[in-house]
């Protein structure tokens, strides 16, 4: 888990449209919702046979029987009706194939990019992202498209190719060569693939992307490079300049209380214990998960309440909290720098107040500005919340509460 | 003695007269610490908190013989705020900033790689000479001068080994916070050096967390020069695997990224680590006295 969720996830539709405003040749398709929606996409399509893929945010989609190919109009009502509505389970869907699966509530209808025999197009890896060691963005590619890459460059690493671009000069021509002699490609194909990489990385850049996964990146019997797939991440912290691409978010990916608590300013992270803990600082926050885990206890959720932890929100993130079932106990951990632990001590009080009837033993542990006024208010309060002031003081608590 | 700032630092503040330019300014003002104006393009001239303000970085290096900055500069103009500083030759250049897009901070690197200058951050709590310096965003009274040094990428988490370093009766020389963004200029590794060669830091307490090869290429250059007790902690030992799309990341990050294997290197290259965070300043205690 990266705590805080830096990047933006796109549907392979939605990718696909941003890889073609910027020229690059893609397998072209039509978006349905509904089975009827889905045969007059495959009408409108120029081959016969079509491919319908479900539109989820996670990889591995055929393995769970999300993609099937259809050769006539009876196979795309068949196809299209299993899987809209189905739940998907992926590798990569929570859970993975054990999970609960991802409800697929759109289709894409494509169509057959393959020219001709199968065996006569060939499957290769493409992918771009920055390299944090390098700080520089790199070109990953591999003949090997189609398959699980990973393995591909656990078992046979001279198989996947890096290509470091250079942040001032940009992607030269001898790279775009190199790429594509690497490839194995020669002659028109050479120059496609070539061309395709130029495309490619342009909108990569010019879209502020974290990542674009080509697989597989096929190259057709008639020597055109094609994009079959393509996930793209979306750097958030870019959007301001992407008001376009900011509207593709889909919150329907997303845990519903996530996308909740994000609307309140809370970064919150659901999880499967038994002891909720309410922080300021995603690093303190983590900290705080793993001494739940030290004291007997599992942590419920990761919640990071920002900078100002001011009533409303401590309010809105007990809420949640204790909305989980599960949850037998709660650990607050403040550490007020420019946060004044006496005016969270009486949000936590004013919350405590307003829900009423809370069950669960609260635990408050506030330390640094104006941190022994903060304890004064929850002791004199006359509430049923224990107050600790050092860490190990509230982890005993944590152990004695739960035990 | 310290590393990066202490009190003959000339500072001056990007974003000087913006709400939290102004805020931290003032906080760091009454702490004593050597600012010597700030940065705002177009109110050039005016007096802020009784210092004077410049147009450009250039100008403050020039007229008030600026060699820190600290940005407070909003995301979108941080990025050239950064490369302003190190053109003008500011030697030391803290970044506040959160939420700089990360191609914009791959042009940054690139740009001053082969300048005289260092930068810490972004999206940092910045860096604090207990006594001497406080640049940065952390609450002072909670530090006291001391020898040991604190490396960390989180705030609050930092703050808290702060406090235990104080409260087991130490002090610390210098803290940094080196941020958590995936493009950092001042790696873990590289404070860790810095710390390590300042003759007045007699521990130094590193804090990670899960992701990110850094804390294991501290770890290995300690191993081979390290001459202080290092206590180390990583944050995220509970933290569950990511919800990931491709593949590509975990074959340019590699595998040994999760609290688990990190404290098992830190552990193998002589690392004091602990596995709780409220035993960090009674375990460096501990080690200066071994």
């Amino acid at each position: 888990m990266r705590p805080k969720l830096n990047t933006m996830n796109l549907h392979e539709y939605q990718g696909k449209d941003l890889l073609k405003s910027f020229g690059v040749e893609i397998q072209e398709g039509i978006v349905a919702t509904t089975v009827e929606e889905a045969v007059a996409a495959a009408k409108q399509l120029k081959t016969d046979v079509t491919v319908i893929k479900a539109q989820i945010h996670a990889g591995g989609r055929g393995k769970g029987g999300g993609v099937k190919i259809a050769k006539n109009e009876a196979d795309v009502r068949e196809h299209a009706g299993n899987i809209l509505g189905m739940m998907l389970k992926t590798p990569q869907t929570p859970g993975g194939l054990e999970g609960p699966g991802k409800l697929v509530s759109k289709i894409l209808v494509a169509e057959d990019a393959y020219i001709g025999k199968f065996e006569d197009n060939k499957e290769y890896y493409v992918s771009i992202l920055m390299d944090r060691g390098r700080k520089q963005n790199v070109i990953i590619y591999s003949t090997e498209g189609g398959m699980d890459i990973e393995k591909v460059a656990e078992e046979t690493p001279e198989l996947v190719h890096k290509e470091y671009i250079d942040p001032m000069l940009g992607i030269q021509s001898f790279q775009l060569r190199k790429v594509a002699f690497n490839l194995g490609l020669s002659g028109v194909a050479m120059k496609a693939m070539s061309k395709f990489i130029a495309k490619l990385y342009k909108a990569f850049v010019q879209s502020d992307s974290s990542m674009f996964e080509i697989n597989p990146c096929l190259h057709t019997s008639d020597d055109r490079i094609v994009a079959v797939d393509c996930k793209v991440s979306l750097d958030d912290n870019a959007l301001f300049r992407h008001a376009d691409l900011a509207e593709l978010r889909d919150t329907s990916e997303e845990d519903a209380t996530e996308v909740e608590a994000r609307s309140y300013g809370l970064n919150f992270v659901n999880l499967d214990g038994n002891v909720g803990c309410m922080v300021n600082g995603a690093g303190l926050a983590m900290a705080t998960m793993d001494i739940i885990k030290l004291s007997g206890g599992e942590p419920a959720n990761f919640l990071d309440v920002g900078g100002t932890a001011d009533a409303a929100r401590v309010e809105q993130a007990f809420r949640i909290i204790l909305r989980d079932p599960a949850v037998k106990a709660i650990l607050i951990n403040i550490f007020g720098g420019i946060v004044r632990c006496d005016r969270v001590a009486q949000g936590v009080v004013d919350a405590y107040k307003n829900i009423g009837d809370i069950k669960v033993p609260i635990i408050v542990r506030l330390q640094g500005t104006n941190a022994d006024i903060a304890k004064t208010i929850i002791d004199e309060s006359g509430l049923e919340v224990h107050s600790a002031t050092l860490l190990q003081e509230a982890a005993d608590l944590v152990k004695k509460v739960i035990g | 003695m310290s590393v990066l700032v202490n009190k003959n630092s000339k500072i001056i503040v990007q974003g000087f007269t913006g709400k939290e330019g102004t805020f931290h300014a003032g906080q760091m003002i009454e702490y004593g610490t050597n600012v010597v104006g700030g940065v705002t393009p177009g109110k050039g001239g005016q007096t802020h908190l009784d210092k004077p303000v410049f147009n450009t970085v250039a100008e403050a290096v020039d007229k008030a013989g600026a060699d820190t900055s600290i940005i407070f500069v909003p995301p979108r103009f941080a990025g050239d705020a950064v490369m302003e500083a190190a053109d003008a030759g500011i030697k030391v250049i803290i970044c506040i900033t959160e939420g700089i897009p990360v191609q914009d901070m791959v042009k940054v690197k690139a740009y001053i790689k082969n300048k005289d200058c260092r930068l810490v951050g972004p999206n940092c709590p910045g860096v604090m000479t207990p006594g001497e310096a406080k640049v940065g965003i952390m609450p002072g009274f909670i530090h006291n001068p001391g020898r040991i040094g604190i490396v960390s990428r989180s705030g609050t988490l930092t703050y808290e080994a702060v406090d235990q370093v104080t409260k087991a009766g130490l002090g610390q020389s210098t803290c940094i916070g080196i941020g958590g963004d995936p493009i950092v200029g001042t790696t873990t590794k590289d404070a860790v050096e810095l710390l390590m060669n300042d003759p007045d830091t007699d521990g130094i307490i590193m804090i990670g967390e899960i992701g990110g090869s850094m804390e294991a290429d501290a770890a290995h250059w300690i191993k081979e020069n390290g001459t202080k007790p290092v206590v180390g902690f990583i944050a995220g030992q509970t933290a569950p695997k990511g919800r990931t799309m491709g593949h590509a990341g975990a074959i340019v990050g590699g595998h040994a990224d999760t609290a688990e294997a990190k404290m098992e290197i830190m552990e193998a290259c002589g690392i004091h680590v602990v596995k709780s965070p409220a035993a960090i300043g009674a375990t460096m205690a501990n080690a200066l006295k071994n």
